[in-house]
């Protein structure tokens, strides 16, 4: 037993359609205390704190009304400052984009202590070399030609923009990078975001006409969430608009539908998903109703966590503590986060604002907070008390 | 010349919640992105929240010069005249 790991006390950093929040959990995981709101009526689409430097966070910040902004506090969240230089999109020849909103937020490599990337709607990649408070294109893709085919059209993205997410930093190369969009699919880099490569295959498009010489699509999916275990970087995760797949690098390039291995009548789609910080073979998932007009609700209204400890080849469905019937959840991509504690915390936000968490590995659930506005995100900050 | 502006709750956070002011520049004349520069100049990272980057007026921002609803930025605002920024819906 790691002695640091069980003394973690863990705070939860809560993005939502209407201001942050953070609900503090002690070491012995009792309620500690909510505190918020923070930017009261501001869309918190990502709420973020910096694993590399305990206490510094960001936050991708915009507005019904206003356009997109991040800010950063260095004292875990007291105070704010705003970025001097938030991500905004240069010309592409013709083509005059405007970021909608911040979306995603990821810190750097250990090695990189003042990187941060971030992944804006419509799809776009920035980058931060002084902790997030001025931010540049990366233009190895967002001015790529191939980038606008990759992203698609308007028709292409979610109903309320298309989007890239799932910016993805290895941890064994700083190197290496990997982004989801939606629309777009995966994507790769080696370089640093220097130069981009599809990572698609396998993947159904059950969106698209079958080429008519039987090939996969190369690009234009939609995967909704894509994870990467942060020791054994081999191993790849994500939840996709068809299905649920796992990737080992170290075996191939091409993605295996894991998600048929879900009971039939739950289905494998959904929006977030979680590894392990330890064992890469257990996963979690929230499948929701993908039938019929895509409602993205929790199968008969049932909610339920399903969870793997093989990688995907047989799932549990955990259920317990959850209302058991008339329970039509939806969980966003971020809204899934876990804690690095033995007994394992699993956390989940609703779009009807409330906050579960499971301090048992997701075998049994309380409500943590059920008033909040509807949850965009949900992050976990540790550190020792 | 001298510019009334008045401004929207939704930038209080930038304007110390100061709604309505009047801004003298040391100009003949002026455009609506002049204004907004000397906005800027005071109040600073108000511009982007609500001009993108392209500096066209964000979506949910309407921008009045006198009476009339304009919709860029290179509308010449006259001496004594008055600027209002609304934010344009309000959401559910």
């Amino acid at each position: 037993m790691n002695k640091n790991r069980e003394q973690a006390a863990t705070t939860l950093l809560i993005g939502t359609k209407k201001g942050a929040w953070r609900l503090t959990l002690g070491r012995d995981r009792q309620l500690r205390q909510l505190t918020g709101p923070l930017h009261l009526g501001a869309v918190v689409s990502h709420y973020v704190e910096d694993p590399r430097r305990p206490g510094y966070q960001l936050m991708a910040v915009g507005s019904g009304h206003l356009g997109p902004s991040v800010f950063v506090s260095t004292d875990a969240g007291k105070t704010w400052q705003e970025s001097t230089q938030p991500p905004a999109f240069t010309p592409v020849g013709s083509i005059a984009r405007a970021v909608d909103h911040v979306f995603w937020l990821t810190p750097g490599h250990a090695s990189q202590p003042d990187v941060w990337y971030a992944g804006t709607s419509p799809q776009g990649l920035f980058r931060s070399d002084d902790g997030g408070m001025s931010w540049q294109e990366v233009v190895g893709l967002n001015h790529l030609a191939e980038f606008v085919d990759w992203r698609g059209g308007d028709k292409d993205g979610t109903p309320d923009g298309p989007k890239l997410h799932s910016v993805i930093v290895d941890s064994a190369d700083a190197r290496h990078l990997l982004i989801g969009m939606s629309s777009g699919g995966i994507f790769e880099s080696h370089d640093e975001g220097g130069t981009w490569r599809p990572l698609n295959k396998g993947v159904a498009t059950d969106f698209y006409p079958p080429k008519e010489d039987g090939s996969e699509y190369e690009y234009g999916h939609d995967p909704h969430c894509v994870v990467m275990h942060p020791v054994y970087s081999n191993r790849l995760y994500h939840q996709n608009h068809c299905g649920i797949y796992r990737m080992d690098r170290d075996k191939g390039d091409t993605w295996l539908r894991i998600g048929k291995n879900m009971p039939a009548e739950v289905g494998d789609i959904g929006f977030p998903m979680l590894v392990h910080p330890r064992d890469p073979d257990t996963i979690w998932v929230f499948p929701m109703d993908g039938s019929g007009q895509w409602p993205r609700t929790s199968p008969q209204g049932k909610p339920a966590v399903y969870r793997s400890h093989d990688g995907g080849m047989s799932w549990q469905r955990l259920d317990q503590g959850f209302p058991a019937s008339q329970a039509w959840w939806t969980v966003k991509r971020q809204c899934m986060a876990v804690d690095s504690h033995d007994q394992t915390g699993v956390y989940l936000g609703t779009t009807n604002g409330q906050i579960w968490g499971s301090f048992d590995g997701g075998d049994s659930w309380q409500g943590l907070a059920m008033d909040l506005p509807q949850i965009y995100s949900v992050e976990v900050a540790e550190r020792a008390e | 010349m001298d510019i009334t502006v008045t401004l929207p709750s939704q930038l209080d956070d930038y304007t110390g919640a100061q709604r309505h002011l009047v801004l003298s520049l040391p100009v003949n004349t002026v455009t609506l992105a002049g204004v907004l520069d000397a906005l800027e100049s005071k109040f600073p990272g108000l511009r982007f929240r609500v001009v993108d980057e392209h500096q066209r007026i964000r979506r949910h921002i309407a921008m009045f010069v006198g009476e009339t609803l304009v919709h860029d930025l290179t509308v010449p605002v006259p001496d004594g005249g008055r600027i209002q920024i609304v934010g344009a819906l309000s959401g559910g």
